[in-house]
């Protein structure tokens, strides 16, 4: 019996570690995210309030929840305003703030996206955030930092620091974070291809022209 | 206490720290597989080291060997215990692969990415903890299998 004993104990662990290993995966596999048909951004005459690159009246939509101060969410950043770029007028990329709890700095940079917004410069300080991120990220006051964006990007910097603490652009980050969690959303990046929520696996500019070719070849929701 | 007794207790030793390393590289390969290293869950330097280039051979996740190897060294580990001692040799041939792996690894997350993931960190305790037990084992005479 004592011959055998390895063999037994290797073949019980060699199980139990599959075993474990696909209950796991089970567990953390995302679950397959949609936005509900009422819940779709219209495709022309949508809310003012919304942040949305590229026409209104394209057949694509690329929602993505981010977070600023998620490095993912920054290597993103770049190959999602390329790809807007050259699928327009097909693609139009909507942003929703997510901001996650364990980044410090995420929901400031967030309120001070939608204060430039305020100045009708959301997008370039969208892009400015993301590129300058690993400075920010590390910084301890980053409020300075902001404030030098917004002079940067030629805003109203007095203005500017008064938006940032306004009820206006807390609750358009609270909207879409709340918005976020109501579609199940959990981290971030997050990106929704029309009203489907891309795998994980696929957020990344291959990945991601894929799915946009591959939506362009389905017909349109009715 | 026996040269035969230690050895057994080494390699039972062994055995148990490789069941660390391979819940460890089996979480990692959970991580990889369902895209949570792809997504903003955890830390930056996680994301840094466990999302990078480094840490894939073509689409097999790094972290998938490191679960075979330490799955390797587990099993030999048990036999060499049991008396198996020709497996002894494959034990240190297989901690051997595993250090040099370690050593290139801890390089790339040092010079390369400059980020640490804390899962890797204990991987590579795990793996000198081996090499350590490796390079002490006494000598074998008794044979089970010759």
């Amino acid at each position: 019996m004592k011959r055998y004993l390895p063999f037994i104990i290797v073949v019980v662990v060699a199980s139990v570690t599959l075993a474990i290993g696909t209950v796991l995966y089970r567990a953390k596999r995302p679950a397959v995210l949609t936005i509900p048909k009422s819940a779709l951004v219209p495709g022309s005459g949508a809310a003012d309030s919304m942040h949305i690159r590229g026409p209104a009246s394209a057949p694509l939509t690329l929602e993505e929840f981010g977070d600023f101060q998620c490095p993912p969410c920054g290597k993103l950043s770049d190959p999602i305003n390329q790809l807007e770029r050259e699928y327009r007028p097909q693609l139009r990329v909507i942003f929703r703030h997510f901001p996650l709890p364990i980044h410090a700095h995420a929901r400031e940079a967030a309120l001070a996206s939608e204060a430039a917004g305020l100045q009708g410069r959301f997008w370039e300080m969208h892009d400015l955030l993301y590129r300058e991120q690993s400075v920010w990220s590390e910084a301890g006051d980053v409020g300075p930092l902001f404030n030098s964006y917004a002079g940067i990007l030629g805003l109203n910097v007095d203005r500017f620091k008064k938006d940032m603490e306004s009820e206006q652009v807390e609750e358009h980050v609270a909207s879409d974070q709340k918005h976020g969690a109501a579609l199940g959303v959990r981290n971030t990046p997050t990106v929704f291809l029309n009203d489907r929520a891309l795998a994980p696996t696929s957020l990344n500019p291959t990945g991601l022209r894929a799915a946009i070719d591959a939506a362009m070849k389905t017909p349109p929701h009715t | 206490m026996s040269g035969s007794r230690t050895r057994i207790i080494f390699y039972t030793v062994a055995a148990a720290i490789s069941l660390a390393g391979l819940a460890d590289a089996t979480y990692l390969t959970v991580m990889y597989l369902s895209g949570e290293t792809a997504v903003c869950g955890g830390s930056a330097s996680c994301f840094q080291v466990l999302g990078s280039a480094y840490s894939r051979i073509g689409r097999i996740p790094v972290a998938a060997l490191g679960a075979l190897a330490y799955f390797g060294a587990f099993s030999f580990a048990t036999f060499a215990a049991f008396g198996y001692t020709r497996v002894r040799m494959f034990f240190a041939l297989i901690v051997c692969a595993m250090f040099a792996t370690t050593l290139w690894l801890l390089y790339v997350q040092a010079f390369l990415l400059h980020a640490f993931c804390r899962y890797c960190l204990f991987s590579a305790a795990v793996t000198f903890l081996l090499a350590g037990i490796a390079v002490a084992v006494p000598p074998s005479h008794q044979t089970m299998d010759s």
